[in-house]
């Protein structure tokens, strides 16, 4: 599969919530050939920041080539891109990373997303013909993307001021709307989930990655770090892996090109 | 035809461009961006004798026209090395240079020799990595020390042999005489500068290693000064790195001095800048009707 660096055009942006950004871009052979789980660099035009910005896909139009992004205005570099508009152009290089695993129709998943987490389950979402529940936990009442899911998933919410759905994290949203998965599941013999699929902060993927080995499930999880180049080379974004890693022969794996998901089971957080 | 051959202790390039090591892996991942055949050489990330796993993450930050790192010299160690990726470059037309890096002058040594029937064409021997405890840097910053190690990688080495230098230290010249007097072949420098940056909102450092190795654009003037000032003072030759973000950068190092140019952190910027440089290095040699870029090595002076 080619990765490549194009200067594109912006089809559209707005902004979805306070510092939450949503663009379209006409992303020709980068978005034909992208899947749910990868994720674009994106170049800033001030030459004073040199690296790009690796920012998840949200959802791929494989008809017209084009990708959604969207993304939380950090830093200099992300609210330079808010500031794009139609018809302005934008250097992304892409697609990378691996994406998330196919996962059988029989299966039903937990499509977990945290905050700016969020984003890459929506094309999840879309593509995943298994019974699916989006459990997905904002900061706020602001529920960006909320209503998109609900096209594609049962969706439950945790906010963490509770001022919408449950008040508490993603793991209390699943508790107190029943959904017990795995061996212990509620729902009869068959569980709720026997695959969990998720993107968010650290602390979150932590709890998930115990959950799932206290509730033997099968569990993906998407991961986030500082990177350079994005394709695998510099090594600057890495986790800790249980085994020794094949290419890296000690216990890292590269983020960018290994991942970012990893099957749970595989990496330390 | 106008010459853009360069020549590093008896080893010809097709032309001055490399790459900088740390910055291109062993050149598979770049490899799907550039045609690796039109590059004078591939600079490998440092080997040493056995796995490192490096440093524990944030390993790098940005900052203003550059960047930190503090990659901790990661590797898969040398068997893994002369397995995987000498036989991945043997198959492109470009010479081979593998950065070595170690722990102590054993650990250097180890490598060199297990380097000495494979066919790398030239050595670059790392004593200037500000990222690591032990080794690395240590060996770079005190000229007998600079001394000590050149002489006996020399004497177990079959290729040529680079030694890089850093320029964390009051006059890069006492260090790279003292390379020279020791039988270096070619100096590669500069290596990274050390830098620091704090994250202000959450009051901690933006690096795991707290320092790191700063390179890009910013710390280029710092870099052709260096070249400059060793160039007035060995007789071996000089390869130039620093910024380098493009061709007319790349022209500058070889005013200031240097044989051949090594890019870095412009190959994170721009995964295809490395062809680009060469073909701009052309195209001013047209320019300005320049049939030999031996009459543009350290031309100023």
């Amino acid at each position: 599969m080619a990765k490549s660096k194009i200067t594109a055009d912006v089809i559209r942006q707005e902004r979805i919530a306070d510092g939450i950004y949503s663009m379209w871009i006409k992303a020709g052979e980068i978005a034909s050939q992208a899947r749910a789980g990868q994720f674009i660099s994106v170049y800033t035009r001030d030459s004073s920041r040199l690296l790009p910005r690796p920012i998840s896909i949200c959802e791929i139009d494989r008809e017209h080539q084009n990708l959604r992004i969207v993304y939380r205005v950090a830093g200099a570099g992300t609210e330079e891109f808010s500031a794009y508009q139609a018809g302005d152009s934008i250097d992304i290089l892409g697609p990378l990373g691996n994406g998330f695993p196919e996962i059988a129709p029989e299966k039903s998943a937990f499509l977990i997303g945290g905050g700016i987490g969020i984003p890459p389950m929506l094309e999840l979402a879309k593509e995943l013909n298994c019974k699916k529940t989006a459990v997905l936990g904002y900061r706020d009442s602001q529920m960006f993307l909320k209503e998109e899911f609900e096209a594609y998933a049962d969706v439950i919410v945790a906010t963490e001021d509770g001022s919408a759905g449950t008040k508490g994290n993603v793991l209390d949203a699943v508790r107190e709307n029943g959904l017990m998965a795995g061996e212990d599941g509620r729902m009869g013999t068959k569980p709720a989930a026997d695959v969990i699929l998720a993107c968010g902060p650290t602390p979150m993927l932590r709890a998930l990655k115990a959950y799932a080995a206290e509730q033997k499930l099968e569990c993906w999880l998407s991961l986030e770090e500082r990177m350079a180049c994005g394709i695998g080379a510099c090594l600057a974004c890495v986790c800790g892996s249980k085994e020794i890693d094949e290419h890296s022969h000690v216990r890292n794996k590269r983020i960018c090109k290994d991942g970012p998901v990893f099957a749970a089971e595989e990496v330390e957080l | 035809m106008r010459n853009t051959k360069v020549s590093i202790a008896g080893v010809e390039l097709k032309n001055p461009v490399m790459t900088a090591s740390g910055t291109f892996g062993s050149g598979a991942e770049y490899g799907e961006f550039v045609d690796l055949n039109r590059l004078g050489a591939v600079v490998t990330k440092g080997v040493a004798n056995v796995p490192w796993p490096g440093n524990p993450t944030p390993r790098i930050a940005e900052t203003y026209g550059g960047m930190l790192n503090a990659i901790g010299l990661q590797n898969p160690g040398i068997d893994v090395f002369v397995k995987r990726d000498i036989p991945f470059l043997k198959q492109y037309d470009t010479k081979i240079i593998v950065n070595v890096c170690g722990r102590t002058t054993e650990d250097y040594v180890e490598v060199v020799e297990r380097l000495a029937e494979e066919p790398a064409d030239l050595l670059e021997i790392n004593i200037s990595c500000p990222n690591v405890k032990e080794g690395g840097i240590a060996f770079g910053q005190d000229p007998k020390a600079v001394e000590a190690i050149t002489r006996e990688v020399k004497k177990h080495a079959r290729q040529p042999v680079i030694m890089k230098l850093s320029p964390n230290v009051t006059d890069i010249t006492v260090m790279a005489k003292a390379a020279e007097a020791g039988g270096a072949d070619a100096l590669s420098l500069i290596n990274t500068l050390t830098g620091m940056k704090i994250d202000i909102h959450r009051r901690t450092f933006a690096l795991a290693n707290k320092t790191g190795g700063m390179s890009g654009p910013a710390v280029k003037p710092v870099a052709v000064r260096m070249v400059y000032q060793t160039a007035q003072a060995v007789k071996i030759p000089i390869i130039g790195m620093g910024g380098i973000m493009n061709a007319d950068d790349a022209i500058e190092f070889i005013l200031a001095g240097a044989t051949a140019i090594s890019v870095g952190t412009a190959n994170f910027h721009d995964p295809y800048v490395t062809e680009k440089i060469v073909d701009g290095i052309e195209s001013y040699m047209e320019r300005y009707q320049v049939e030999d870029i031996h009459d543009l090595i350290g031309a100023v002076r």
